[in-house]
C-alpha cells in the first residue's frame, strides 16, 4: 500500500495504491490518520483508481475515514475505484454513507 | 471434459499469509479461465475467509488453517478454508449483514460479500473446535477468445 496526497484549498486527496486488506489496514489507518491531523482538510478524497485489491478490511478503513472527516466538520468520498473495488463497494452499500464519484 | 484437479494448503495464522493465499488460489483457478472480474471475485471471497479465521478464530495466538482447492463437474471452482479455533456460536447470525464481534476494525460485511460474490456458501462449526468454509463459483466457459 502506498498513499501520495494532493491538498488544494481545503481539499485533500489521498491517492491509495496497491493493496489494501487486513495485513495494511492499520498502518493505512494510522497514516491517513495522521495526514488528516497535519492538514485539517474540509475534504477528504479517496482516490482508488490505483487501488489493485480491496476487501472488507478497506470498507472498515473508508468508515473510519468518513466518520473522522465528519467530526472534523467535513466531508469524505470515494473517486474513480477501480473495479474491483467497486464491486466491493457494491455488495457492501456503503455508497449509501460514503458517495463514490466517478470521472472529473 | 476436464481432469479434476485440487490443491492443498496449510499455513499459519499470520496477517502476512492473506495476500498469499488469495494470489494462490487466482493461480489455481487460472485453469478454468475465468475472466478479470470473476479472478478478482475468487480473490476476494479467498481473502475474506483467511482474514476470519486469522481475526476471529484464533484471536491471540497462532493456529493453523488449511485451504483446499479444486474444479469440481468440469468448471465450478470449489474453495474450502478450514481453522480449528474458536468457533462460531450462532453461524445464522454470524452471516447476518454487519453483524460482528470486531470492533471497530472489522464492517461485518465479510460473510455478505463471500455471499454474494461465490454461487454457494456454506459455514459449519462447533464452539470450541473450530470452523469450515467452503464456496463455489461457476466459471463459465468462453469461446473464441483464445
Ligand atoms: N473463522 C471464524 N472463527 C470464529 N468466528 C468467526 C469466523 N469467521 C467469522 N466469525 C464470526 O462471524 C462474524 C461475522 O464475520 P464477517 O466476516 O461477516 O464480519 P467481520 O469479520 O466481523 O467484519 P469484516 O469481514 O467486514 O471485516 C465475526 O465478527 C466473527 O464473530
Ligand atoms: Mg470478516
Amino acid at each position: 500500500m502506498t498513499i501520495n496526497t494532493a491538498f488544494n484549498s481545503g481539499r485533500l486527496t489521498l491517492y491509495l495504491a496497491g493493496e489494501l486488506d487486513h495485513h495494511e489496514a492499520r498502518n493505512t489507518i494510522r497514516r491517513i490518520e495522521e495526514l488528516l491531523d497535519e492538514y485539517m482538510p474540509r475534504d477528504c478524497v479517496l482516490d482508488l483508481a490505483g487501488l489493485n485489491f480491496m476487501d472488507s478490511s478497506g470498507i472498515a478503513v473508508i468508515i473510519r475515514v468518513s466518520r473522522r472527516m465528519k467530526t472534523l466538520g467535513g466531508r469524505a468520498w470515494i473517486e474513480n475505484p477501480a473495479k474491483q473495488p467497486q464491486r466491493v463497494i457494491d455488495a457492501s452499500g456503503i455508497d449509501r454513507l460514503v458517495p463514490v464519484a466517478v470521472g472529473k | 471434459m476436464k481432469e479434476s484437479n485440487y490443491i492443498k494448503l496449510e499455513f499459519p495464522s499470520r496477517s502476512s499469509n492473506e495476500a498469499f493465499a488469495r494470489t494462490a488460489a487466482a493461480a489455481f483457478a487460472a485453469q478454468l479461465d475465468p475472466t478479470l472480474e470473476e479472478l478478482g471475485d475468487i480473490k476476494t471471497a479467498v481473502s475474506e475467509a483467511v482474514t476470519n479465521a486469522i481475526v476471529h478464530a484464533y484471536p491471540d495466538s497462532i493456529g493453523r488453517i488449511a485451504m483446499r482447492l479444486r474444479i469440481i463437474k468440469g468448471s465450478t471452482l470449489e474453495i474450502s478454508v478450514r481453522d480449528w479455533g474458536k468457533g462460531i456460536a450462532d453461524v445464522e447470525q454470524a452471516m447476518t449483514p454487519l453483524f460482528s464481534t470486531g470492533g471497530e476494525e472489522r464492517s461485518g460485511m465479510g460473510f455478505t460479500i463471500m455471499g454474494s460474490f461465490m454461487d454457494k456458501l456454506r459455514v459449519r462449526s462447533s464452539p470450541g473446535r473450530g470452523t469450515t468454509v467452503v464456496m463455489q463459483r461457476f466459471i463459465s466457459p468462453r469461446q473464441g477468445l483464445r
